[in-house]
């Protein structure tokens, strides 16, 4: 029974403000008759009649698959470089002020660079996606390896661990904290760039279909597009904490314990 | 004990320095070797021309001071509108509680999304790149100020409280200096952020900046003009990274956070 | 079983500044001793067990293990590290820990499963296996990879500074299941200390060296019974007398006027 109401107190607590948001815009919109603002209830009825009725596998699919393509890539390759960069000093000293360069470029301005080379295709945009996700992959996992624990490695060294296996047991699970970091600020960074390539310079996609929208002054279409982009930016974020979660159980384990064994304590 | 120096090695910005060459040096020889064509990217002397062009005319450094601009004021919002309502939000542990799952649902919203109501709420105008600077940075900074607070060793809470400290001297000696080294992370993120956003709006709404020229110069078809200003986008972008750095040193000396990174 | 000859270590600095942290360390144990390395702080302890290990290559000199130059770690050798919080894999459970060298020998996986419940239980372990080392306390922590050690079957084990880190009591009962496991094993043991009383408690030798540049400044053989025990062995007049012996040693080899052992 107490564990009965102690759920639905939690429920309660998380649902109340979302629910509360919703219903003052509901209210204060409905009826609403300023152009810009229309009533949530238009709103949504809009959501469903533009996005189910076949944009989600002609616009909105699309788009996902070029952001995983692109991501996919640029988590293989980052964290492929980032290995070979973060074992060799002299390595690592020799790149490492070109690689904080090709960081600190904003990556946005990849779009009409690659737009002069790869043209306007699909491959532009996972190349935009790809070049612009990589940098934080890329410079974590350099530093992700390079702060891998000396005593960790001697403790391989002893036990003569062999090349793959260092990498597979000691290297790749030592660096994933911080590699994971890299991961969700590129994930972020994707969803930017699949966005604005295509807001750029496409002729179809999520982003391409959204500005249409507000080109021709389809105010409710437009306004669903935003919120559609919402829930894929939050499922995506949601996705990644579960992936991350499970990968780095360990390691919140160790933190916890170093608080004192309480768990968050607020 | 763990200090182990090999004899005569080559110091770090040597290599720095000729890694950093090399990288210029084949900017200018592969367009040249025809490998990649210098439609595409022109050899490195043509782009430094064009930019010796640009930089020798103001409307290159009125867009430089549209892209700073927006991007300090959006900047400064975020910073404040973070810190004031992270301090509020996370000194009560009923508002955290309730508003952990708005936040944590309109976090993930890319600022892009709001492209569109920006433009047509106010076209070109400054209000438009700040609302996405704004609503990127602003995350980045509350976010790390409720971390902050949730971080306040429980003894010093307890020790305030017993001296009957009131509300004010509890957040401005006790709450506050734990979390300033999340509220510099926070601006750390945040500066970055910040630095995309403006870029993006001015790309893609066409608010006036740096953005903006390299927009122009690809449509008009001035490659060498082009590259010139992403690479110019590159060094502002190291100089805030380098800026911010420093204010975070400077703002967190007296830190233990920041004296624990001293090699020991 | 394994010989230290004329080992050299000298660490060059940043700008020319070098410095000498061994200048010249002979000594040979005998297969199955355990021998107990104690010197003032600071007088390259780690440095020796590095070269030792193979981990760290000497500037001149050379380690011989069963005859063979060691160059990098060899097979026949395992070693326990003070910081065992950092030496155990956090990301592995307690026995997967102790079963990662023994995939990296190849040995069959009925062996390994055999072998792993063994060395827990004989550590004393056996409930915590699934466990994370970072659920354990330190002094069980040490005893997971004291189990690693022990489950990789060496011919030498290497301690450098084991119980360190722990509480006196738990201390305490490391070293006894130290003595077990050695009698019971035969293996060969070179347990580095800064703790005079935990050399002369384990020991059947205490190997004193000097400040760093270090040498070794005496030998001293301990005759105190194979039984030991936490209380009357630490009581036994033979012990006081070694361990006011040792300690004089090595008040001398910190104010630098030690005379040098010779074998």
């Amino acid at each position: 029974m107490t564990r009965m109401l102690s759920l639905l107190r939690q429920v309660f607590v998380v649902l109340a403000l979302p629910v509360v948001l919703l219903a003052v815009w509901w209210v204060t919109s409905a009826g609403s008759e300023n152009f810009y603002l229309p009533p949530l209830s238009e709103i949504l009825t809009t959501f469903g009649e533009v996005w189910f009725s076949g944009r989600i596998v002609s616009d909105v699919l699309p788009s996902l698959l070029r952001l995983a393509a692109g991501y996919t890539l640029a988590a293989l390759v980052g964290v492929g470089l980032g290995i070979a960069v973060g074992s060799s000093k002299a390595l690592r000293e020799t790149v490492e002020p070109v690689l904080e360069f090709g960081r600190a470029i904003p990556p946005p301005v990849l779009v009409p660079v690659l737009m002069l080379i790869a043209g306007h295709g699909n491959s532009m945009k996972i190349l935009v996606i790809l070049s612009g996700c990589i940098w934080p992959i890329l410079l974590n996992t350099v530093e992700g390896v390079r702060a891998v624990d000396e005593v960790l490695v001697d403790t391989g060294r002893t036990f003569r661990m062999r090349a793959r296996s260092r990498l597979h047991h000691l290297v790749l699970p030592a660096a994933s904290p911080q590699i994971f970091a890299g991961l969700r600020q590129a994930l972020s960074l994707g969803i930017i760039l699949m966005v604005i390539s295509e807001m750029f310079a496409a002729s179809s996609g999520l982003g391409f279909t959204i500005v249409q929208f507000q080109r021709g002054f389809a105010i409710p279409e437009m306004w669903s597009g935003i919120i559609l982009l919402g829930i894929i930016g939050f499922g995506l974020s949601l996705l990644f904490r579960l992936v991350e979660s499970r990968a780095l159980r360990w390691y919140e384990g160790i933190r916890l314990a170093e608080r004192g064994g309480s768990p968050s304590k607020t | 004990m763990t200090t182990v120096a090999r004899e005569r090695r080559t110091p770090s910005w040597a290599r720095g320095l000729f890694g950093f060459v090399v990288f210029l040096v084949m900017l200018e020889i592969v367009p040249l070797s025809g490998l990649v064509p210098s439609r595409y990217l022109p050899p490195l002397h043509e782009i430094g021309e064009a930019l010796g062009a640009a930089v020798s005319e103001a409307e290159f450094w009125i867009a430089v001071g549209d892209t700073l601009g927006g991007w300090g004021l959006g900047l400064s919002i975020a910073l404040g509108a973070g810190i004031v309502l992270g301090l509020l939000i996370g000194s009560s542990g009923l508002l955290l509680r309730f508003t952990a799952s708005t936040i944590e649902f309109l976090r993930p919203i890319p600022s892009v999304a709001l492209i569109p109501l920006a433009v047509l709420m106010f076209g070109t105008e400054i209000e438009s790149k700040l609302m996405l600077i704004v609503y990127a940075a602003f995350w980045q900074v509350l976010i790390q100020v409720l971390y902050g607070v949730r971080d306040v060793d429980p003894v010093a809470r307890d020790t305030a409280r017993s001296f009957r400290f009131g509300a004010w001297s509890r957040i401005r000696h006790v709450v506050w200096p734990t979390a300033l080294p999340y509220v510099m992370t926070g601006f750390r993120l945040a500066a970055t952020v910040a630095l995309v956003l403006a870029i993006t709006a001015e790309l893609v709404i066409g608010n006036p900046g740096l953005g903006k020229q390299i927009a122009t110069a690809r449509s008009s078809g001035a490659v060498e003009t082009m590259y010139a200003l992403v690479l110019v986008t590159g060094v502002i972008g190291v100089l805030v990274n380098v800026g911010v750095r420093l204010v975070e040193r400077r703002v967190l000396a007296w830190h233990p956070s920041v004296r624990r990174e001293v090699p020991a | 079983m394994l010989d230290v000859r004329g080992l050299r270590k000298v660490y060059g600095g940043e700008g020319g500044r070098s410095v000498e942290a061994l200048r010249d360390l002979t000594f040979t144990l005998q297969e199955g001793e355990l021998a107990c390395l104690v010197g003032p702080s600071g007088c390259g302890k780690t440095t020796l067990l590095k070269c030792v290990s193979g981990l760290l290559a000497p500037t001149a000199g050379e380690v011989r293990l069963a005859g063979e130059p060691v160059h990098e770690p060899p097979e026949g050798m395992a070693m326990v590290f003070q910081e065992y919080g950092r030496s155990l894999f956090p990301w592995m459970t307690n026995a997967q820990n102790v079963e990662l060298p023994l995939k990296e020998r190849n040995v069959p996986k009925e062996e390994r499963r055999l072998l792993v419940a063994e060395t827990l239980a004989s550590v004393g372990l056996e409930d915590v296996s699934s466990a994370y080392p970072w659920q354990l306390s330190g002094g069980m922590q040490q005893r997971v990879a004291i189990a690693r050690a022990v489950a990789y079957q060496p011919k030498v084990l290497l301690m450098d500074e084991p119980f360190a880190a722990v509480d006196a009591q738990t201390r305490a009962d490391l070293e006894d299941l130290l003595r077990g496991l050695w009698q019971r094993l035969g293996v060969t043991i070179l347990f580095v200390t800064h703790d005079i009383d935990e050399a002369v408690y384990l020991g059947g030798r205490v190997i004193v060296l000097t400040n760093a540049p270090t040498v070794v400044q005496d030998d001293v053989a301990v005759d105190l019974p194979d039984e030991r025990d936490q209380v009357s062995t630490r009581a036994l007049p033979l012990f006081t007398e070694l361990r006011s012996r040792i300690y004089e040693e090595i008040q001398r080899a910190k104010s630098g006027d030690g005379r040098v052992y010779s074998p």
